[in-house]
């Protein structure tokens, strides 16, 4: 099966985001970066499916130049090659433009089948999956824990909410988005990352491929939510902290 | 193009949960904007939508909306667009949401704006706010171009309390579907065990989160939680790793709590875990990073070590007794 698993680059879960002046977007310049989580379990979904039925697996990456970091990550972690499209910052990033530029760069891969994360941890729209799989003309199926081959398609295990699951079956090709935590993440071995080292990196630029339709929704600005409420913090030594806290508990909220 | 089109969620003829709350944000902004609303549904329910001031509800039925798929509610939904061509398509921001409004946008050359916490009117214009980077941040976002506009609603961003009551028509409507256009086809329906444990009866939930490192570490959470005599719950991470059972998961995912007091242990705060807890009554936060989105929804916090700060009131609570 020849599988495509797109994969993007965001800042280190634990990163202190700072607003840049642009009021546009965040500092990005000293932030380290890492996978985006959910987009790793896709590409774990990619290797497990290949490791079953055989195949390649090509990881796609939209990003800065700095996401070749990521890239190679992937590709020592065993994917078999990789797409970078290089790109601006995010902060102009509409999904469907992103989209259609992803599909172009596809246009002669013609994949089995696409996995991506169901959402990425910067801007969080939850939905390049699922517009990728409509320009392309692709069924989909949303927040997949399991993939089997069924005949000439797969069956799919999709979660719903309050902890109800559904059966999919999906001819191919086809579209998933993935939902984390379904499987344990593989580390790259030495062996994968000596590897990576040589494997294929195809080099593509967002600007080249983009047809340049006009975007249907503008980020005005970003900025630090204020409280919503007003809360009582404590930060001083944890043994005094601890006795503050529990004496509001007790005398004030009254809830132990 | 005119009017706020409220998409709504059924599941056995029941309205979702989330479904007043996005009908409340259809008829604020409606009213702000000076736009009439209008409320659809597909497959039933339509009833419990006749009795708020709305100019009309659609009821769409099928046989081949019976169940779910997004291609059949895809297709649906764009011919009834295309019928009545409102401005503005709201919808709850539901996971039935997320798997097919942001393919009917895109079958519109649109971009639905998802998972919208606020909005504001600014002028003539809608301003939707929405968050980044897991609630660290929040971006004001607009629609460009030419409608429709697509939003999604998160959970408790409008008030359902606030609906205005009236007398609605209700008009069926029978959409053109064939089967040979639904790809998909959804199988059984099924839970993976029994739960043995019910938070949504708890007085005192102590939950947490990525903060605890390792699952050799959550018996020190366990500790408090017995200490207050109250329920061990996680965030969504803690359970994917197996550290604790699905069942204990609070958030979008897992069950919605609201007890008397909520205490959220190296618990940053994504919106999927606060759509889940901010009900309740008494939250407290500890965390390291004082910036946590979690401490904004928190009536006390402690900035700190956990691993310091959680056996310190341990003892403070031995101290009672």
């Amino acid at each position: 099966m020849k599988i495509v698993v797109a994969i993007k680059q965001v800042p280190s879960r634990d990163s202190q985001l700072k607003i840049s002046s642009s009021g546009k977007w965040i500092e990005d310049a000293d932030l380290t970066y890492e996978i985006n989580e959910p987009d790793a379990y896709a590409l774990e979904s990619g290797l497990q499916l290949r490791e079953k039925t055989g195949g390649e697996v090509i990881v796609i990456c939209a990003g800065p130049a700095g996401a070749s970091q990521t890239i190679r990550e992937a590709l020592a972690k065993g994917a078999d090659r990789a797409i970078h499209i290089e790109t601006g910052d995010y902060s102009s990033s509409d999904p469907l433009a992103l989209a259609r530029i992803m599909a172009k760069a596809l246009e002669s891969e013609k994949p089995d089948l696409l996995l991506t994360g169901l959402q990425s941890d910067d801007l969080g729209y939850g939905q390049t999956g699922v517009i990728l799989a409509e320009v392309l003309g692709l069924p989909h199926v949303t927040l997949v824990m399991n993939i089997e081959t069924e005949g000439a398609g797969i069956r799919v295990k999709r979660e719903l909410e309050d902890g109800w699951f559904q059966n999919i079956d999906v001819p191919l090709p086809a579209l998933l988005t993935i939902q984390s935590g379904a499987t344990k993440l593989r580390y790259a071995t030495l062996m994968g990352i000596k590897k990576a080292k040589t494997k294929e990196v195809k080099q593509l630029r967002a600007a080249d491929l983009d047809a340049g339709a006009a975007a249907t929704i503008r980020l005005e600005k970003i900025y630090i939510p204020g409280k919503t409420k007003k809360s009582q913090i404590f930060d001083g030594p944890a043994k005094e902290s601890a006795a503050k806290l529990i004496e509001k508990l007790r005398f004030e909220a009254r809830v132990i | 193009m005119s009017g706020v089109l409220a998409v709504l969620e059924q599941r056995e003829g029941r309205l979702h949960k989330m479904a007043l709350e996005a009908l409340a944000a259809a008829q604020q902004i409606g009213a702000a904007l000076g736009e009439p609303v209008y409320a659809a549904i597909i497959g039933g329910a339509a009833e419990a939508l006749a009795g708020y001031k709305l100019a009309k509800v659609y009821a769409i039925s099928h046989d081949l909306l019976k169940e779910y798929t997004p291609d059949g509610y895809t297709l649906a939904l764009k011919q009834l667009i295309a019928a009545h061509q409102p401005k503005f398509v709201f919808f709850p921001h539901t996971y039935q949401v997320r798997d097919f409004a942001p393919k009917l946008a895109t079958a519109l050359g649109r971009v639905l704006i998802s998972d919208v916490v606020g909005h504001r009117i600014d002028g003539n214009a809608l301003v939707l706010v929405r968050q980044l980077f897991q609630g660290k941040i929040n971006a004001d976002v607009r629609f460009e171009g030419e409608p429709p506009y697509f939003a999604s609603i998160q959970a408790g961003a409008f008030r359902a309390d606030s609906l205005e009551a009236g007398s609605a028509e209700v008009e069926a409507v029978t959409p053109a579907i064939d089967a040979a256009q639904i790809r998909t086809k959804p199988l059984e329906l099924y839970r993976e065990s029994q739960r043995a444990v019910d938070l949504t009866v708890a007085e005192i939930i102590v939950s947490v989160g990525r903060g605890i490192r390792e699952a050799d570490n959550i018996p020190i959470v366990q500790a408090l939680a017995d200490a207050f005599h109250g329920e061990l719950a996680a965030s969504r991470p803690i359970c994917d790793n197996g550290w604790l059972p699905m069942e204990r998961q609070v958030g979008s995912s897992g069950q919605t709590v609201a007890p008397k007091m909520y205490l959220a242990v190296g618990i940053s705060g994504a919106i999927q875990h606060l759509v889940g807890m901010k009900g309740s009554k008494t939250i407290v936060a500890i965390n390291k990073d004082p910036e946590a989105p979690i401490f904004e929804v928190a009536d006390y916090g402690i900035v700190g070590d956990l691993f310091e700060v959680v056996p310190a009131l341990v003892d403070e609570l031995k101290k009672l007794g």
